[in-house]
């Protein structure tokens, strides 16, 4: 090729303005040049064995196997969950390309919730505890994924919306289902409105086994696909125009990415009830230690300081605060509070 | 070549792009000048296939691209569109970067590694390799974009007004730039325009367009006259010849 603009160009050698230096210093000042991902994620993947064999061992005492189980349910539990929800989070926000907005944000749980509601209202409570807890997770996934394909595909493949209007739509669809849930539980039976409180509030310490064996295997096969796409979604952050432009399916990926996020929120939601500011939270501090931007480092960090949060927050609470409040309380706690620093800061653009 | 064949595209009931039909030359540049509100944009993003149209039909080099796979188009179209906006902290080098991923998909050789290189060589942004795209001027913003289509390799380059943010400097140098991608490696070079003295100096071709519709096409000779500029944008102006080349004098 010719070289055919002059190397003296003025502005080539200048300094970082003020502009420059500003932003440089609040992101640095988080995490040190020196890391590599590589490092973090090793540092990491020690600290979450260390937070597993820690919960797992802790004032262990009376009969082994039966406390060993109780507590691997648990934290498997809370393995499966940490990746489903740091993965929707991050897979959504760069779909939609902005780093505020999330799956639970935009009603995905309140939609789950509604569909529950919808079935024990129509097919009533006894229906739903005798059918195949695998059969009836089946139906509920697949009702997910339909409704919040044909839902949300027009929001984010229409290319033109606002991210303000997003939010807004996203809360104003969340409180309309949560509103629809809610008018049918007080139509419901008093008996049946405790069997579907229950399933809702199901907390890490009442986790049916075999639900969490199908999980598992589940959101395993997704992370497998989110893998196997993290270039792609490298394109996808730079917008849809540009991603494009450099010849990506942008319909076909946005829509694949409704489904696994659904799939994903729906299980996650189904093992704990919905956490609405947690990947939010998650996915905030992977982008503020991985300097690198690249999906390849996003997606194991985003899972692994997931995992570090709920098990590591699930050992605190248990022993230094005596189980005296639910670990969801706390987190939603400080996502809530970023979230409102994310909103004030203007991250909303 | 890149045949139109009367595309149409109107939004909520307004015609933007109104049955334009015509055939872009391979090689050489041409440009896409018209008042505000004219259809410029749209038109080569319908082109692009980065909006879809109502109804008509494009094809570039011979691939239909309704029809044509997006990663395919993407080795023989680049586009540029006014505004980027990335939420993401990109280093210039990384952005450039991206402009392979249609080749390589991600993994990029020693190969793209030189069209890289090369491309912010191209734009004059060697030393600001590892700079981030926030810590840019706007100008340097622009090149970085240029450079990302430019290390795409693709035959045929739309950019929608490349001369955004540039002074009279780095605007002459980039038009300047345009003309040797046509004629020293052969590029079909497409651009939306504003001033229509670049695209007199510049241009094989110039279409010209108004309220949707496609009013005037041919050489600068043919454009820079009068009669049709006022056609196209309602006013007078007066043209010179300076060194061969016509001036459209506007400004009084």
């Amino acid at each position: 090729m010719p070289k055919t603009l002059s190397p003296s160009s003025a502005s080539a050698p200048r300094s970082p303005g003020p502009a420059g230096a500003r932003t440089g210093f609040s992101l640095r000042s988080l995490s040190p040049k020196t890391i590599s991902p590589r490092t973090l994620i090793i540092v990491m993947a020690l600290a979450t064995v260390a937070c597993i064999a820690v919960f797992m061992t802790l004032e262990l005492r009376g009969n082994l196997s039966y406390a060993l189980t109780r507590r691997g349910i648990r934290v498997g539990a809370m393995l499966v969950v940490a990746v489903a929800v740091g993965l929707s989070t991050l897979m959504f926000q760069t779909v939609t390309a902005n780093r505020i907005l999330t799956p639970s944000i935009m009603g995905f749980d309140a939609l789950y919730i509604l569909i529950q509601t919808a079935l024990v209202f129509v097919l009533g409570s006894s229906t739903l505890l005798t059918a195949d807890p695998a059969l009836k997770f089946a139906i509920e996934v697949v009702l997910m994924v339909v409704f919040s394909a044909l839902l949300y595909r027009w929001l984010f493949t229409g290319g033109t919306g606002s991210l303000h209007l997003m939010l807004l739509v996203g809360i104003v669809i969340g409180t309309l289902f949560r509103g629809f849930s809610s008018l049918l539980q007080r139509l419901m039976e008093p008996s049946e409105y405790i069997v579907l409180q229950d399933l809702f509030f199901a907390s890490f310490n009442q986790v049916d086994p075999v639900l969490l064996l199908i999980s598992a295997v589940i959101v395993a096969l997704v992370a497998g696909v989110v893998w196997k796409l993290r270039k792609t979604f490298d394109v996808l952050a730079l917008g849809r125009d540009t991603a494009v432009n450099l010849g990506v399916d942008h319909r076909r990926i946005v829509t694949l990415v409704l489904v696994l996020c659904s799939i994903l929120v729906a299980i996650s939601t189904a093992l704990v009830g919905p956490v609405t500011f947690f990947g939010l939270l998650v996915v905030s501090l992977a982008y503020q230690m991985v300097r690198k931007f690249s999906h390849a480092a996003l997606i194991p960090i985003v899972c692994l300081l997931g995992a570090i949060t709920l098990i590591g927050g699930q050992l605190v609470l248990e022993r230094v605060f005596g189980f005296a409040t639910a670990l969801s309380v706390i987190i939603e706690f400080a996502g809530g509070l970023l979230f409102l620093y994310l909103l004030l800061k203007g991250s909303l653009k | 070549m890149i045949c139109i064949d009367s595309v149409t595209k109107s939004y909520s009931g307004t015609t933007v792009v109104d049955a334009v039909s015509t055939t872009i030359p391979a090689g050489g540049v041409t440009s896409i000048i018209g008042p505000n509100g004219a259809g410029k944009s749209t038109l080569l993003s319908l082109i692009s296939r980065l909006v879809p149209m109502d109804s008509g039909a494009v094809s570039i080099a011979g691939l239909d691209i309704g029809r044509t796979p997006s990663k395919q188009l993407a080795k023989s179209m680049a586009i540029l569109r006014q505004e980027n906006h990335i939420t993401m902290r990109l280093r210039v080098r990384d952005l450039v970067g991206f402009g392979r991923f249609p080749h390589s998909g991600g993994h990029p050789t020693a190969q793209d590694e030189k069209h890289i290189l090369a491309a912010m060589e191209q734009l004059d942004l060697t030393q600001l390799a590892d700079r981030f795209l926030d810590e840019l001027s706007g100008g340097q913003r622009q090149r970085a974009y240029i450079a990302m289509v430019l290390a795409q390799d693709t035959d045929y380059l739309l950019l929608d007004e490349p001369l955004n943010n540039l002074d009279m400097k780095h605007s002459v140098e980039m038009m300047r730039m345009i003309r040797r991608l046509a004629d020293e490696l052969g590029k079909t070079v497409v651009i939306v325009i504003h001033d229509i003295n670049f695209a007199s100096c510049y241009s094989d071709t110039i279409l010209a367009m108004r309220e949707g519709v496609l009013v005037h096409q041919g050489t600068p000779a043919e454009i820079m006259t009068g009669d049709v500029l006022r056609d196209v944008y309602d006013i007078d102006i007066r043209i010179e010849e300076i060194d061969g080349n016509r001036i459209g004098v506007y400004f009084a």
